[in-house]
């Protein structure tokens, strides 16, 4: 439909005519109301027994402290507002050196490890972060303190997001190596216990160790003690390599796909990575088989709509569903993320499929438009198809492989079966997260 | 250090203040920035985001624009979104990335004009300031904009000044200030905030008195007082006995042949007899109405703590303004009243023995307790307050 306004930018394009790469002009931007996704507060929090310390301007501080209180968390942040006096008169270092040992000091408790956040206006004006990290550890060495960033004009070099999931593990540093141990790495959700990834690490004997599940600082330090580190979200990637470059361990990618060959490929390279045999998954694919089939017959042809922020593969994941025969009639995605393969196979089988924008101002006003009903997977899909039938996940859910195929697949029928309370699970922030509204 | 707080939140910031005075009015409003002031804002400092929408936008600065000084996209972007979305009329602010570039607000606003035919002014926020300063900024560019000389309306026509969503619960506030305004005889002219049209707007000067409800309306107010001749009037009708006292006042300003007979701070309270046992902490025209809506209803004496930008005339000698966590935090230890009416988020800095009335200011704790504010305009303020 809003293909055939006349549109100066418009914010829908079809499938086939879609370019590699972006497939909107940049423009000003809307934000729709949909809040599941984690921001770098909510990660930050990820780290046990640590305070959040932000040194910003007022606007900035405000979505943070909001984000902490929304999921009662205020006591463990505290900010340092930035006026443009500090900018400009040359105490920009000591004023976040002094106000970071005043809040350490007025503290109620004694925290194992800071994250100090510094922001865009930090890095133009050229502040010194490095001297501010050394100062505060020689003041306080029995505080680990890591440089965070809260940077989105910086976000087309290397996304906040990204970022702050290679921080988080800032403060590990290298333990003599348990061989028979593992990490994953940059998950803001534990991943499914029944996926294959989980399980052939522990019927193989290792240890499975995610932040996700540290419950004190101590375990989140022995995090350095795995030989192998494992990311499977593309924002975890840098991290991953970051964190085996520095501890000197081994680093795998396993790009969280929903094409059988490409599960088979991630299954034997981490097979392989730990040195055991690869299992028979005909048994998983066949349950993902299954499931598809009865969300098909649940769904029948019902348009579906996926968006970026439920999986990190929606290509992938329409593919999917388009060759199991679901009516796939929306994507909401700006650019082209790492499942190029699928884009490109997904044009030659259905290049009827619109993608959207998530951000085009001209898509302001679609959800009021009149819509078929939709089944969608993700908030922001939910939101502009205007559809209380709707998957309710971020970041493929904490699924993986067969198994995550056949779940997202009941999770599909189940929303076809049955409608969500739209506004409330997507005015949540952080799926997953406490939340006091 | 007064820029610290180790627990306690900030008030939303100036960009907020301009995308929440303008919201209503059906205008394109953009800030500036990479991307946090309007997720922000949307999430945290505006209630009508999920159900009524508003051209607001942000330009989404990348570190290459900024460092280039590449205004041009920005124009276009700006050119672009207009001639599809065709709003009123354009404004334009800015976080923190463009204070540091030096960014040319008044010249960007007049190329945009030039260019699409459509009023466009430049707001200078850099996100360091509070939504006050930007609300009053959108305010006052709204009215120098679209408010002209026009004919009076019969009886006494009234303005309503300065309410958002930030200050004022959304539901329910207008109508309640429209039926005081009612029940006092008045007739209501526009409201310069929200629930107001630009069409109602640009008949402001068809209105006798400016009723003036937060600090951010007070700039429109004084130029509406100076080009217009409109008197005003400060306050908020909360409770039976201010609302009172504050309709005696429009009578008062609305009889006035000398702009300056009335004082325009009409509720400037030296008549006042403060109490110690009791301290209200908020913004200042909505406390100081509420400490004299406690002490004609209910004989209650109060002081207010303003932790906002304000004007000395609008607070009583016995109260203070306070911006610092470990100021506010001083003054009541030293105090210890035994009763601070406040938002639930101030319970972080109450001291022992010390009661915790809560009024949840969105401007505040955002949604936290945005479903316990209470519209307390008009109506009997004894049971909220037992």
């Amino acid at each position: 439909m809003l293909r055939k306004q006349e549109f100066d930018r418009p914010p829908a394009i079809r499938l086939g005519d879609a370019p590699r790469g972006d497939f909107f002009a940049g423009g000003l931007e809307y934000n729709p109301p949909a809040r599941g996704v984690w921001n770098i507060v909510h990660t930050g929090m990820l780290v046990p027994e640590t305070h959040e310390i932000f040194a910003c301007a007022q606007g900035c501080l405000r979505g943070v402290i909001l984000t902490a209180a929304e999921m009662n968390a205020l006591d463990r942040m505290s900010w340092i507002s930035v006026s443009e006096q500090d900018m400009f008169d040359g105490t920009l270092e000591s004023d976040v050196v002094d106000g970071v040992s005043e809040i350490i000091e007025g503290l109620p408790y004694r925290p194992r490890a800071v994250l100090l956040y510094l922001s865009c206006i930090h890095l133009f004006a050229g502040c010194d972060f490095e001297v501010i990290i050394k100062e505060l550890s020689e003041k306080f060495p029995d505080i680990d303190f890591s440089d965070c960033y809260m940077t989105p004009t910086m976000r087309k070099t290397v996304s906040p997001d990204a970022k702050m999931r290679a921080q988080l593990y800032n403060a590990l540093r290298p333990l003599p190596v348990d061989e028979k141990s593992v990490n994953i790495i940059g998950n803001d959700r534990a991943t499914d216990e029944n996926s294959e990834l989980v399980r052939i690490i522990k019927d193989n004997g290792f240890t499975l160790r995610d932040i996700t599940a540290c419950k004190t600082y101590d375990e989140y330090l022995d995090m350095a003690k795995s030989a192998l580190n494992i990311a499977y979200l593309p924002t975890a990637a840098m991290g991953c390599s970051e964190l085996s470059e520095r501890l000197g361990t081994k680093a795998l990618y396993l790009p969280n796909s929903f094409d059988a060959e490409k599960i088979r490929a991630n299954i034997a390279a981490l097979c392989e990575a730990l040195g055991v045999e690869c299992p028979d998954l005909s048994a998983e694919e066949d349950s993902a088989e299954k499931a598809l089939k009865s969300a098909k017959s649940a769904v029948g042809d019902t348009p579906i709509a996926i968006d970026f922020t439920a999986v990190t593969q929606p290509f992938s994941l329409a593919k999917l569903l388009v060759e199991h025969g679901f009516n796939v009639r929306y994507l909401i995605c700006d650019s082209l993320g790492e499942d190029g393969d699928a884009f490109d196979a997904l044009k030659e089988i259905s290049s009827d499929i619109e993608i959207l924008s998530a951000v085009n101002v001209n898509m302001l006003h679609f959800p009021e438009e009149k819509h078929e009903r939709v089944i969608a997977v993700g908030q922001k899909a939910a939101h502009y198809l205007s559809t209380d039938y709707f998957v309710n996940i971020v970041q493929n859910g904490g699924y993986f492989g067969f198994t995550g195929i056949a779940a997202i697949a009941r999770l599909i029928e189940e929303a076809a079966l049955a409608p969500k309370d739209r506004r409330t699970l997507i005015s949540h922030k952080g799926i997953g997260c406490e939340s006091c509204i | 250090m007064k820029n610290v707080s180790k627990i306690i939140p900030c008030y939303a910031a100036d960009t907020s203040g301009v995308c929440s005075a303008l919201y209503e009015f059906g205008g394109m409003t953009v800030v500036h920035d990479a991307s946090g002031c309007n997720s922000t804002y949307s999430t945290h400092d505006e209630p009508r985001w999920y159900d009524m929408r508003s051209n607001i936008y942000i330009s989404a600065l990348t570190e290459t624009d900024a460092i280039m000084g590449n205004d041009e996209k920005l124009i276009e972007d700006i050119v672009s979104a207009a001639k599809d979305q065709k709003p009123e009329f354009i404004a334009l602010c800015g976080s923190p990335m463009p204070m540091m570039t030096g960014f040319d607000y008044e010249a960007v606003a007049r190329d945009i004009q030039g260019r699409t035919g459509i009023p466009t002014f430049g707001l200078e926020t850099n996100g360091t300031h509070s939504y006050i300063d930007g609300a009053s900024m959108a305010f006052l560019a709204v009215t120098k904009e679209f408010v002209r000389q026009c004919p009076k309306a019969e009886g006494i026509g009234v303005n309503i000044i300065g309410a958002t969503p930030l200050d004022f619960p959304w539901h329910g506030t207008m109508d309640s200030m429209k039926q005081w305004l009612s029940d006092n005889g008045f007739s209501f002219i526009c409201s310069l905030g929200m629930g107001g049209t630009l069409d109602e707007i640009r008949r402001a000067a068809s209105a006798k008195v400016n009723l003036v409800v937060s600090f951010a309306g007070m700039a429109a107010a004084e130029y509406m007082l100076e080009n217009f001749g409109i008197n005003y009037v400060c306050g908020v009708p909360f409770g039976k006995g201010f609302g009172d006292v504050l309709a005696d006042y429009i009578r008062e300003a609305a009889a006035a042949t000398d702009a300056d007979c009335v004082s325009p701070y009409g509720m400037s309270i030296d008549d006042v007899e403060c109490g110690t046992d009791t301290v209200i902490i908020g913004e200042s025209i909505s406390a100081r109405s509420l400490a004299k809506a406690l002490e004609l209803d209910m004989g209650i004496g109060a002081r207010v703590v303003c932790p906002l930008p304000t004007d000395d005339m609008l607070l009583s000698e016995n109260d203070s303004e306070l911006y610092a966590e470990e100021d506010i935090k001083a003054y009541l230890e030293r105090e210890k009243p035994r009763t601070v009416i406040a938002d639930p988020l101030y319970r972080y800095v109450i001291p022992d023995g010390t009661r915790l009335t809560a009024l949840p200011h969105f401007a505040f704790s955002g949604r936290c307790f945005q479903r316990d504010m209470k519209d307390l305009i008009n109506i009997d303020i004894k049971e909220f307050f037992k």
